[in-house]
């Protein structure tokens, strides 16, 4: 089954900032019961969120500062989740672009934790060995505050 | 009189490029009757918390430190642990919430830690804005001698005071606890809606464009609303804010510098302490000397 998805981010015009604007149309397939799908149950768990809960109010999106440079917005993310299609998830870039700002952690009305869900699918694939940042290859080392690179390796590599 | 002591969490941050952070707040501290020791043997907080549920490495260190916290407050008599960098307090206060609220996590912990006594859960890990506030900002004002009257500052948290919500210091959507501080001091606060937006955190590492965007975006509306400087007390913040305007102007012609300084630097300025040794205005990229002027 085909369903197609319109995500418009919720950002709202302050000031001289960017207008809304309607994010890539986007076509996904419902490829398989979550229940079913070992990734998700692994993201489940490592998170430790009932990814089901969510009702798709978009209220997560709407205030993530980060939703701008996201190729899937954050209530997209349990969209995707919900469907079972974790392969999208993994090739996005959106899990890498969350700052672990905890804004949409506290507004969630039924309490999800979205940071730990994004950390999560990151975990998927740092455990695997996978670098996402070099440390070799940081520049500007000597004026990044140690908070900077400890907190960057630590969500980037292993 | 003598000073009392209590235990100050620096991190690693406030020991290098950060200076003018942790020698404003030694400094403030001292005026008040205190003196600020450094926790013996702290070790780095991790700057983030671990979210996979499955795992308790990022949580080690932090235990750790308040192990080495309870053993030296009962040494001074103050269970009070101050931390002032924003990610430091954070991860010690959720560590410190995560293993009361887990406690088989804490077992996991004390028995991997075999060389150091349990943590019996009793320290009081607090930001520097909250001891001030306990301290009473009406004692506060009569040390002011060099009010700032008549500078316009937005107050800045950021994320990491705030969220989540077992460790805000104040109400998350609409904290206050810094603009009654900067009144105090004389200084008159705008009102700042991005005070609790996030300044793109870690990602200056590796996407600084992307940080550049959320620095021109805060700097852009605190000058909408008519601030002089932006006022903070996170490090990372600080350095976002105030390098990657290098950035943001190259990016956008109607962008205009604005300085970037520590609550606690503001403080000693009306504490009547100026010299360099306690403000460090070389460690900023965007200099206040020029806006501040008239307080020093
Ligand atoms: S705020 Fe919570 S319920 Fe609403 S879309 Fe986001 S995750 Fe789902
Ligand atoms: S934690 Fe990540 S997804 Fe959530 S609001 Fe912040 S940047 Fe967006």
């Amino acid at each position: 089954m085909d369903v197609i998805i319109h995500g418009l981010s919720l950002d709202i015009p302050l000031w001289n900032i960017k207008p809304p604007r309607l994010v890539k149309e986007m076509k996904y397939t419902i490829k398989k019961d979550p229940h079913q799908d070992e990734r998700v149950q692994e993201i489940i768990e490592i998170s430790g969120q009932n990814i089901f809960s969510c009702y798709q109010c978009g209220r997560c999106s709407s205030g993530c500062p980060m939703a701008e440079f996201m190729d899937v917005l954050p209530n997209q993310v349990f969209m995707f989740l919900q469907e079972g299609d974790v392969d999208t998830l993994l090739k996005a870039k959106t899990p890498w672009i969350c700052a672990a700002c905890f804004t949409c952690t506290v507004r969630c009305p039924v309490g999800l934790d979205l940071a730990a869900v994004m950390e999560a699918i990151r975990e998927l694939q740092l455990r695997k060995n996978y670098d996402y940042v070099d440390p070799y290859k940081v520049d500007e080392r000597d004026i990044l505050p140690p908070i900077a690179l400890v907190s960057n390796f630590r969500k980037f590599t292993p | 009189m003598a000073l009392k002591k209590i235990m100050y969490y620096p991190g690693c941050t406030l020991k290098g490029v950060a200076k003018n952070l942790e020698d404003s707040t030694l400094a403030t501290a001292r005026e008040l009757g205190y003196e600020f020791i450094e926790l013996p043997g702290w070790t780095c907080c991790g700057a983030v918390y671990g979210l996979a549920q499955d795992s308790v490495k990022f949580t080690i260190a932090n235990v750790r430190n308040l192990i080495k916290a309870q053993e030296y407050g009962k040494e001074i008599g103050d269970n009070r642990l101050i931390a002032v960098c924003s990610m430091c307090y954070n991860n010690l206060r959720r560590a410190h919430i995560d293993v009361m609220r887990n406690r088989d996590k804490l077992k996991t912990l004390d028995l991997f830690m075999d060389e150091e006594p349990d943590y019996e859960g009793n320290i009081n890990v607090q930001h520097y804005l909250q001891f001030l506030k306990e301290y009473g900002f009406d004692n506060i004002a009569e040390k002011v001698n060099n009010p700032l009257k008549g500078l316009k500052v937005a107050p800045y948290y950021g994320c990491l005071l705030l969220r989540p919500d077992e460790v805000a210091i104040d109400d998350r959507e609409d904290p206050h606890i810094m603009e009654e501080l900067l009144e105090i001091l004389g200084a008159e606060v705008v009102d700042y809606p991005l005070k609790n937006e996030c300044c793109g955190s870690y990602h200056t590492v590796d996407k600084r464009e992307f940080v550049a965007e959320r620095t021109y975006k805060l700097v852009s509306v605190a000058r909408d609303v008519g601030a002089d400087v932006i006022a903070t007390s996170c490090p990372l913040c600080f350095f976002n804010l105030d390098r990657r305007q290098e950035i943001a102007k190259q990016k956008h012609n109607d962008f205009e510098h604005m300085p970037i300084v520590y609550f606690t630097q503001l403080m000693a300025i009306a504490f009547g302490l100026k010299g360099d040794d306690v403000l460090h205005f070389d460690r900023h990229y965007i200099s206040p000397k020029e806006v501040l002027a008239p307080w020093l």
